[in-house]
Order: C-alpha cells, then sequence, then structure tokens
C-alpha cells in the first residue's frame, strides 16, 4: 500500500483555503516541537509566542502597527507573484523609500506639515519605485532574472543606508552613534489613535489592500496579470504585452515597498538607523504565499505574520530565546504551506501495490 | 599596504573557493532540472553545523564532514517539497533561503565570539617554502583542493559518464527520461543533495577556513552570487571556474581597497560584488538564444508521471 498523487485536472476551491489553515496548524505544532527541543514547556511557549502579546493591553494596536508594513508589501508582491514576477528585492525598495522620503523629511524639518508629509510619502513611494525599476529594466532589455538583480540591489541599498546614516547624514548631536537625527513633528506619520501608535500607514496599507483587489477583480491590468499567471501563451495571443506587465507589477510593488519603508522609518523608529527593518521585505514573501496571492487574503496573512514578530519579542524577554525564532517560523510556515498546496491541484490516492497487474502477465 | 602578488592570489583563493563549491553543488542540481535559490541558507547552514561540531569535537575535519552533511540534510527538505509534494520551486528556495538564515540564527546565539582551531594547512617541507607558487600551490588546506577536484570531477561526469548524460537527460526532458525507465525523482533526489552537501562546505569553508568563527548572515549574499554564476558559466563547468574566480578577485578587491583608505567611502566599494553581480548577470543574459540553448529545459518544472 502506498499514497500517490492524482491530478485534479482543475484547482481545488475548497483546498485552496483550508490549505493554509492545515499548514498555520502544523506549523503550531512544529514550534512546540521546536521549543520542546529547546528546552523549553511547549505549551507555555506556545502560549508566550502566540497568544499572551495578543492579550496586553497594546497586543492589537501594536499587532496593527507591525502589520502594515508587511501588508502594504504584501499585496504588491502577490500582484507580481500572480504574473510570475518575482520582486525579491522588497527589502531594498523598503530601506531606498525611507532614504527617499526619510531625506525629505531630514532636510526640511521646519517646513509645514501639509507640505512636507505629503511630499515625503510622494518621495518614499518613488524612491522605492525607481529602485524596482533597475530589476525591471534589467529583466525587459537584458533578460537578467529579477530574482537574482533586486536582491543584490537589497545590499547595495543597506550598505547605502549605513553609509549616510554613519556618514553625511549622522546627527552631530547624536554622540556619535550611527543614527539621523529624530525626525521633526511636522515630518512625522500622524498617529491615528490616540495612546497607540497605529499610524497613518496602517489605513493605507488597508487602502492599498483595497485598490489592489479592485485592480485585480475589475480592471483589464488585473485580469492581464492573471491570465499572464496562469497561461503565458494564452497572455501572448491575447495580446498582453508582457514587459507591460513586468513593468507595472514590478513598479507597483516597488512604491508600495518604498511607501512602508517610510511609514516605518518616520513612524514608529523616528529617524534613520543602520537596520530600520526586521526582515519585513523577505517575511512579505510568505505573506503574500499564505495570503493566496490575494490582497484580502494578504491582510489577515499579513496580522499572522505580525503575530510571529510580536511573538519573538515576547520569547526573547520571557523565555530568553533568540528572536531569530521568529525567522524559524515564519520558514517552518511557508514549508507547510508549499507542501500542503499540493492538495490544490492533487487528491491523494491510497493504492495498493500493483500486484495483481504482475500476477496476470 | 604593498601590494604583494603572493598574498594576493592566496586571498583571491580564499574568497573564491566557497563560491567555487557552491556553484559547482548547484551546477548539478540545476542541470537535472532542479532550480534550488535556497543556497543562501544553505550556506548558513552548513557554516553553524560546521561550527559547531569543529567546536565539540575539536576537529575541524569533522566540522566540515558535519557542516557538508547539515546542508545535504536541509536539501533533502527541499527535494521532499519540491519533487514529492510538487511545490513551486521558487517559492520553496526563497523559503530555505529564509528557514536557513532563522534556523543558523537560532543555533548560532551561543556561539558568537568563539573561536575554533581553523582547518589546517597543507604543509610539504620544501614545496611549500618555495618562493611565490610553494603557498599557492602546496600551502592549502583541503577544502581549497576538493574544490577543484569536484569542479573536475563534475566536468567529467557531466560531459564524459554515462551517469552525467543521465542527469542531463532527466532536466532536459524528463518525460522521456521517465519514458526510458529512469527515475526522475531518484535521480533529481541525489542531484539536489549534492547541491546541500557543496553549499554545506562552502559554509563550512567559511566558518572554519576563511575567518574561523561564527556570525549571523556571515555569507553576506555569497550563496545568492553562487547562483548567479551558475547562469553566468550557461551551465558550463569551465566557466564555472572562471566566473568564481572572478567574482573572488572582485569580493577580494573590494577588501583591499577598503583597506587603502582612499577618499571614496567604504560601503561604495563594499557594494562592487554586488553590483558586479548584476551587470554579469546582464552581460550572459542578454544573448536570449544562447542561454536557452544551455539551460536545462525543463529547469524549475515540476515532474509528475501523469503528466
Amino acid at each position: 500500500m502506498q499514497l500517490s498523487l492524482e491530478p485534479r485536472g482543475r484547482q481545488s476551491l475548497l483546498w485552496t483555503v483550508v490549505s493554509p489553515v492545515l499548514a498555520l496548524a502544523l506549523t503550531v505544532v512544529a514550534s512546540g516541537v521546536i521549543f520542546a527541543l529547546l528546552g523549553r514547556e511547549p505549551g507555555t511557549a506556545l502560549y508566550t509566542f502566540l497568544v499572551a502579546p495578543l492579550l496586553s493591553p497594546t497586543g492589537l494596536p501594536e499587532l496593527a502597527v507591525k502589520a502594515a508594513p508587511l501588508v502594504l508589501i504584501g499585496v504588491g508582491l502577490a500582484l507580481g507573484f500572480r504574473a510570475n514576477v518575482w520582486n525579491i528585492g522588497a527589502e531594498g525598495q523598503y530601506v531606498m523609500g525611507a532614504i527617499c522620503g526619510g531625506g525629505l523629511g531630514l532636510a526640511f524639518p521646519d517646513a509645514p506639515a501639509l507640505l512636507l508629509f505629503p511630499a515625503m510619502i510622494v518621495l518614499g513611494a518613488i524612491g522605492g519605485a525607481s529602485l524596482a525599476a533597475i530589476p525591471a529594466y534589467l529583466r525587459t532589455r537584458f533578460n537578467a532574472s529579477e530574482i537574482l538583480t533586486s536582491l543584490m540591489l537589497t545590499y547595495v541599498m543597506q550598505l547605502l543606508l549605513i553609509y549616510l546614516v554613519t556618514g553625511p547624514w549622522r546627527d552631530p548631536e547624536g554622540y556619535g552613534f550611527p543614527q539621523t537625527a529624530l525626525f521633526s513633528e511636522a515630518a512625522t506619520v500622524p498617529v491615528l489613535i490616540e495612546d497607540t501608535r497605529v499610524h497613518l500607514g496602517v489605513a493605507v496599507a488597508l487602502a492599498a489592500a483595497l485598490v489592489a483587489w479592485l485592480v485585480l477583480s475589475r480592471t483589464v491590468f488585473g485580469f492581464a496579470i492573471r491570465v499572464l499567471g496562469q497561461a503565458p501563451r494564452a497572455a501572448r495571443f491575447a495580446g498582453f504585452s508582457e514587459p507591460r506587465l513586468i513593468w507595472g507589477t514590478l513598479l507597483l510593488s516597488g512604491a508600495l515597498a518604498g511607501l512602508a519603508g517610510l511609514f516605518e522609518a518616520a513612524g514608529p523608529i523616528g529617524q534613520l538607523l543602520p537596520k530600520i527593518s526586521p526582515g519585513y521585505g523577505f517575511t512579505a514573501i510568505i505573506v503574500a504565499f499564505l495570503g493566496r496571492l490575494h490582497p484580502v487574503g494578504v491582510v489577515v496573512a499579513g496580522l499572522i505574520l505580525a503575530l510571529s514578530y510580536l511573538g519573538g519579542e515576547a520569547a526573547q524577554i520571557d523565555l530568553a530565546l533568540p528572536s531569530a525564532v521568529t525567522g524559524i517560523f515564519q520558514g517552518v510556515l511557508l514549508f507547510f504551506l508549499l507542501a500542503c498546496d499540493v492538495l490544490i491541484l492533487y487528491r491523494l490516492r491510497v493504492v495498493r501495490r500493483r500486484v495483481e497487474a504482475a500476477r496476470t502477465l | 599596504m604593498n601590494f604583494h602578488l603572493t598574498s594576493f592570489v592566496l586571498s583571491v583563493i580564499a574568497t573564491s573557493t566557497p563560491l567555487l563549491l557552491a556553484a559547482t553543488g548547484e551546477l548539478i542540481t540545476e542541470k537535472s532540472g532542479v532550480l534550488n535559490l535556497g543556497l543562501e541558507g544553505l550556506m548558513l547552514i552548513g557554516a553553524i553545523a560546521g561550527f559547531a561540531a569543529a567546536y565539540h569535537s575539536g576537529s575541524a575535519l569533522v566540522g566540515v564532514l558535519v557542516g557538508g552533511a547539515a546542508g545535504a540534510a536541509l536539501a533533502c527538505v527541499f527535494a521532499v517539497l519540491t519533487l514529492n509534494f510538487l511545490s513551486n520551486q521558487v517559492a520553496t528556495g526563497l523559503a530555505l533561503a529564509i528557514f536557513g538564515t532563522g534556523l543558523s540564527a537560532l543555533a548560532g546565539s551561543s556561539y558568537v565570539g568563539i573561536a575554533v582551531t581553523p582547518l589546517p594547512a597543507l604543509d610539504v617541507p620544501g614545496l611549500t617554502d618555495l618562493p611565490v607558487i610553494g603557498p599557492i600551490l602546496f600551502g592549502q588546506n583541503a577544502l581549497v583542493y576538493f574544490s577543484f577536484l569536484a569542479l573536475g570531477a563534475v566536468a567529467w561526469f557531466l560531459t564524459r559518464s554515462r551517469g552525467g548524460l543521465i542527469v542531463r537527460a532527466v532536466g532536459d526532458s524528463h518525460d522521456a527520461a521517465h519514458a526510458l525507465g529512469y527515475s526522475v525523482v531518484g535521480i533529481r533526489y541525489l542531484a539536489t543533495m549534492f547541491g546541500g552537501l557543496m553549499s554545506g562546505l562552502a559554509g563550512a569553508y567559511l566558518s572554519l577556513a576563511y575567518s574561523p568563527s561564527w556570525a549571523e548572515n556571515m555569507t553576506a549574499g555569497r550563496g545568492w552570487i553562487a547562483l548567479a554564476l551558475v547562469v553566468f558559466s550557461t551551465w558550463r563547468p569551465l566557466w564555472l571556474l572562471v566566473g568564481a574566480y572572478l567574482f573572488g578577485s572582485i569580493m577580494y578587491l573590494s577588501f583591499y581597497i577598503q583597506g587603502l583608505g582612499l577618499a571614496v567611502p567604504s560601503q561604495a566599494v563594499a557594494s562592487l560584488p554586488y553590483l558586479a553581480t548584476i551587470a554579469v548577470l546582464v552581460l550572459i543574459s542578454r544573448d536570449r538564444v544562447r542561454v536557452r540553448l544551455n539551460a536545462p529545459a525543463c529547469l524549475g518544472q515540476p515532474f509528475h508521471e501523469a503528466g
């Protein structure tokens, strides 16, 4: 007796929804095992990692704050992934957005907020998009893999940020620390709910998901993305321009990643530092997949992975575990998700070994 | 800082070896039709596993073996997902990179700042002391010699052996290879695990020979550069050697120039290897026909018996 996979012939809608839930459940079990291996009591550790962060008074607002950059980036990536455009360099575009928008805020700290802050937002988006334009150009013009080019640019951006905060942009009154001055009142992201850190970026993330949903389901551009991803040949026959879609999805995801970077730097962080992201650009890849590459799903997935960051911080404080636990949880989750996704296109069958056939010969 | 030919060549060999090891493994993996993007994670796991094993056993050689084995074991996870569960290879490779980074950081948190005895270098009395060529030819550690040996063996295997023909057949047309009775999944398993082994060795080289210590994310993108190298070589072993040493030289030059104390910001120089990777990728990829002729035709495609 053995298990075999039998093609369904079409996508199973049921498993598209069940698969992430099953993957999450398996990840929680696996995390328990990992906690046990690290010598912690699994029940307590899981509670600390996944439940306790939500129960604290600041829990839900903090969850929204952590989810905002993930959703913003994840929505853009989801559109690209659907069209088989693999922007892996969102982390770099995020940094670029923070540098461009944040740089403006640092240069004109005394400008009126009504003028300065919108300009920062626009510049952040342009910064992210312009960095994403490089892989788009290299892919459409020279056929170079956007996976590798966008990723290499992430390393370059990280170095640029370090150069800026240790060199020309370093705060002269910062006691030599590698950091810029704090953003002025006018250059800081407005907080939406008093006494929390929930800022404008949270609302923008939700709006971006909504708009992306409309684009994907109601516009020709969205239709072209779906066709290109599912049937590239059909897309060509339909006359959809592949280069235009590559440009479109990369610029869009770059702009959203840039926005995320700006909101984070000019919001919760409040200045530019050598490290302004705990890997949001990479985690957003998992968010996009867990969210079924669907904008609404991305919002849900963004909240779940935001919890893994809060849990990582809690594990660090209460369980004395390194915050790398977050990365493991995220990686395991994506592994299980990809494994469970096989059931969308295939069904599991128990087959008896073909002894009967052999006997009749 | 004086320019010194022998030390220059020695340093270039040191920066090139991990690239050559990882890229040689990935070449076999890709030739069998599997695109494993997770080299960065595999290298990190190899680095920390090798370091920990060397620290506890007191033997760097044990560390190297454990590092390679750890890489192969993690590549096995990738193989299960992509070959048995038919998952998207690009997405699974990314998952592997993320997971490997996290796991190595967690496992390595208690090893930061510890020193181990590095991998010993060959010392042949008389020969190693020869001027210029002595230390270059007879003064390297085992992994350096192994990297050349492995590349030569892989080149011979792919072009001159029956096994290599089968691997290429599986990578170029898995349906035809399956129809001929070859186990597509089995061969891809072996090829993927060989890739993992070599990446693990590359990681162990970094933590046991290049800079005998452990630091989070110590690979600094070398796994991704090794991936680009395979494209650069257009899947030909000899060009892989050229590419690995070209990139090794660029990496070393960027360290060297940073040490000169020029007016150029050191970060600008440090970004050279990454920019060079992009430049080279563009130069090679622009010739679409050549890439398509040389790339394994089934690269990245899942295989299922029923089609």
